[in-house]
């Protein structure tokens, strides 16, 4: 390679070094956490390391040998890192309801006692002669766990180790992951039925119409969705706009469930996400001819055949990009189902907030996200070969 | 010329960035947190600006909506960017095991024994004693609903309930209307048939619920019609009877009361003029102001003491109000709420 090359070649790299850097800061670097943090176990044994040497040469089929209490009362004694210990006691509660109280109680023991080797830890709490509490201690000692991707899921390791689903009615993450897409999808056609004849409605205008058709799409965009979400909320109730019209009109003497159900939440974000639709397939078609239509009028197609094969195969690259923003965007709603919603129609990321923000248990909210993620990018995947090769409609 | 130029450029960089660093390390303004509506309104007029005014620093506040994650996320970050935040009874319980808290200076307090036993931690003071009960729009019902039982009776009292979504308060709320005297909930919960007991009385008002999630939402379900009674927070209560003329009612019996505190996050930058907040906050003079805007119990026990009679009986520790009344347990919600908002969820979905 010339000189002169190498120059150009580094010069080009130093342009788009910032766009490098910043895709690795707050992009890469999120996402591996996200990753890590989903699978990385090392939170025990980082504060109960005797204990971890300890239960070593148990099988943890029955109550752990007298040695295990002796390692743990001293581990638990020594432990000066009080988050450190926190995020244990986090972590094995998580696994087993009841840790929290427990692991306070017998800090406060161990620190006590006189001579803490020899402690027998269910004298302090009778959970300590259940094999359950140990047993959840034993599994924290890998490095690595499976067990919050397998609870994304539904799922869990047996006594045995061997992958089963979690007994029906006690964790629900695979409905909720699937009603998140079957309403991202209904909303994203929802968008598509209203944001194809408005774009072209908007890209037909002229003037004043069209600005004002425009701005129509964009106001709302600049208004901030907790303000439009709580006026659906006020225009969908029972005793809310749309009811009392409809009743003064007599067309209806109950009234319409509109809110607090799947209805009232599709209503709400089609409006909140419409122009991500719309935009993208106006800026297509403000670019076709406008002769296309008459010449192909003169050429003897009625309308419904012209807009057929003429005008919607040229809208189709904008109305792909659009459906597949409004399904991104739609994916992770939270505010919206929740206001405007009821019971089932709460979305995933309502679950990962509550992980993420109430717990803080951040393994699993990153194992859901991993989990919504890969399903994410397998939709992208098939949407990407359904869209390379443009199959015209009708044609 | 080539050289200057970047030589320039580089200069340019270094300033923006150095001005990053300068304002990023300019000490913020004390920042407290607490829960917005018009509680914290009240608080801005009797805490936040007489404070602003004695201390002669400006005070920043903000709200939020609870979660241990936050508190966690903003411990971990090094330096947070809040410093006092009123928290929850768990909250107060799991920050102060896991040390995310500063240890409260007693002395500029007044000492322990000025409080409510309950209101009183290393970690924490006491801010408001606070109720969930059931509340209904006396102009609306007829007939008064008077216990959960009432709350579950959808042939006497016809429409929807409101309920906040989640399983704590529910579970409670559903074993007392299933016959469970208010002070063995917590016993029977702590047993898987009292647990399976809950959601089975819970499955038949289920058509039934509108579930809110945040302390605003039940005033508008009550107000809009939306539903016949709900659960609420009852200086919410009180706080929209006066401001907007309403008569909404708060059924004392079977309603659960906790404790709010404030609390310092750790290595606050500005520690002690935090600790003087607290302090200024939980002075027995400024505490009672609080009760003439929100109906909220005060854990200062002079204050308390001090409250006009008239005010007296819409607080949550008025000994009427008490005596059907049971305290939250905080430490069942610590070790329980993900295990139960895992089958919450899936019981909602069925």
């Amino acid at each position: 390679m010339s000189r002169a090359s190498v120059r150009d070649r580094s010069r080009a790299f130093a342009l788009v070094a910032p766009l490098i850097l910043f895709l690795a800061l707050f992009f890469v670097w999120p996402l591996w956490t996200m990753v890590t943090a989903s699978v990385v176990d090392d939170a025990v044994t980082k504060v109960l390391p005797r204990t971890a040497a300890a239960m070593a040469d148990w099988d943890g089929s029955d109550l752990p040998p007298p040695a295990v209490h002796g390692a743990l009362a001293e581990d638990l004694r020594t432990v000066q890192d009080q988050q450190a210990l926190g995020e244990a006691v986090r972590r094995l509660n998580s696994a087993v309801s009841g840790f929290r109280t427990l692991l306070t109680r017998t800090v406060t023991a161990a620190r006590e006692a006189s001579d803490p080797a020899t402690l027998d830890l269910s004298t302090i709490d009778p959970r300590w002669s259940e094999p359950r509490f140990w047993r959840a201690i034993k599994e924290a000692v890998p490095p690595y766990t499976d067990r919050n991707l397998l609870a994304a899921l539904d799922l869990r390791r047996d006594a045995g180790g061997s992958i089963v689903a979690e007994e029906p009615g006690a964790a629900a993450n695979r409905i909720i992951m699937l009603r998140t897409f079957v309403i991202a999808g209904s909303v994203t056609l929802a968008c598509a039925a209203i944001g194809l004849p408005y774009a072209m409605l908007a890209a037909a205008a002229s003037g004043v119409m069209r600005a004002l058709l425009l701005l129509a799409v964009l106001l709302p965009l600049w208004t901030s969705l907790l303000v439009r979400t709580a006026a659906w909320f006020i225009l969908l109730q029972q005793e809310g706009l749309i009811n009392r019209a409809l009743a003064a009109l007599g067309l209806i003497d109950a009234p319409l469930p509109l809110i607090f159900n799947r209805l009232g939440v599709i209503i709400a974000m089609t409006h909140v996400l419409l122009p991500f639709m719309v935009l993208p397939i106006y800026s297509v078609l403000i670019a076709v001819p406008r002769n296309l239509m008459p010449a192909a009028a003169s050429l003897g197609a009625g309308p419904i055949r012209a807009f057929w094969r003429v005008l919607l195969p040229l809208a189709m690259p904008g109305l792909m990009s659009g459906c597949l923003l409004v399904f991104m965007v739609a994916i992770g709603y939270y505010i919206t189902p929740a206001l405007v919603g009821g019971a089932n129609d709460q979305m995933i990321s309502s679950v990962i907030a509550f992980y993420a923000l109430g717990t803080a248990n951040w393994g699993m909210a990153g194992a859901l996200g991993l989990i919504l993620l890969a399903v994410t990018l397998l939709l992208y995947l098939v949407y990407g070969r359904l869209s390379r090769s443009p199959q015209l409609p009708g044609a | 010329m080539r050289s200057v130029r970047t030589f320039a450029l580089v200069g340019c960089l270094s300033a923006v960035v150095g001005a990053w660093g300068i304002i990023g390390a300019e000490a913020r303004d004390l920042t407290v947190v607490s829960w917005g509506g018009n509680y914290q309104d009240a608080q801005r007029k009797i805490y936040f600006e007489p404070f602003a005014k004695q201390s002669g620093k400006p005070l920043l506040d903000e709200s939020w909506d609870g979660g241990i994650g936050v508190i966690a996320a903003k411990v971990k970050a090094g330096v947070p960017n809040w410093d006092v935040v009123q928290v929850e009874s768990e909250e107060l319980a799991l920050g102060c095991a896991d040390g995310f808290y500063e240890q409260l200076d007693w002395d500029k307090l007044g000492g322990k024994d000025k409080f409510l036993p309950a209101a009183v931690s290393d970690c924490g003071v006491g801010a408001i004693v606070w109720s969930t009960a059931l509340s209904y729009d006396a102009d609306k019902l007829k007939e008064a609903p008077a216990s959960w039982a009432d709350f579950w009776d959808v042939q006497k009292f016809p429409g929807k309930r409101g309920l906040r979504r989640g399983p704590k308060y529910a579970l409670e709320f559903a074993l007392m209307a299933d016959g469970v005297a208010p002070a063995d909930v917590y016993k029977e919960l702590a047993t898987p048939a009292g647990v399976d007991r809950a959601f089975k009385k819970l499955d038949a008002l289920k058509p039934h619920i509108v579930w809110w999630e945040s302390g605003a939402q039940p005033l508008q379900l009550l107000a809009s019609g939306e539903v016949v009674m709900t659960s609420a927070y009852n200086g919410r209560i009180s706080g929209i009877n006066k401001a907007e003329g309403k008569n909404f009612k708060v059924v004392w019996p079977g309603s659960i009361y906790a404790i709010d505190s404030w609390v310092i996050l750790k290595n606050s930058p500005n520690k002690d003029a935090a600790m003087d907040f607290i302090a200024f906050a939980s002075a027995p003079e400024n505490q009672v102001k609080l009760p003439e805007y929100i109906a909220y119990g005060l854990p200062n026990k002079e204050a308390a003491g001090a409250v006009p009679a008239n005010l007296q009986a819409d607080l949550p520790t008025a000994p009427d109000n008490l005596a059907g009344a049971i305290p939250l347990d905080a430490d069942f919600w610590v070790d329980n709420i993900e295990e139960l908002n895992k089958r919450f969820n899936a019981w909602l979905a069925q």
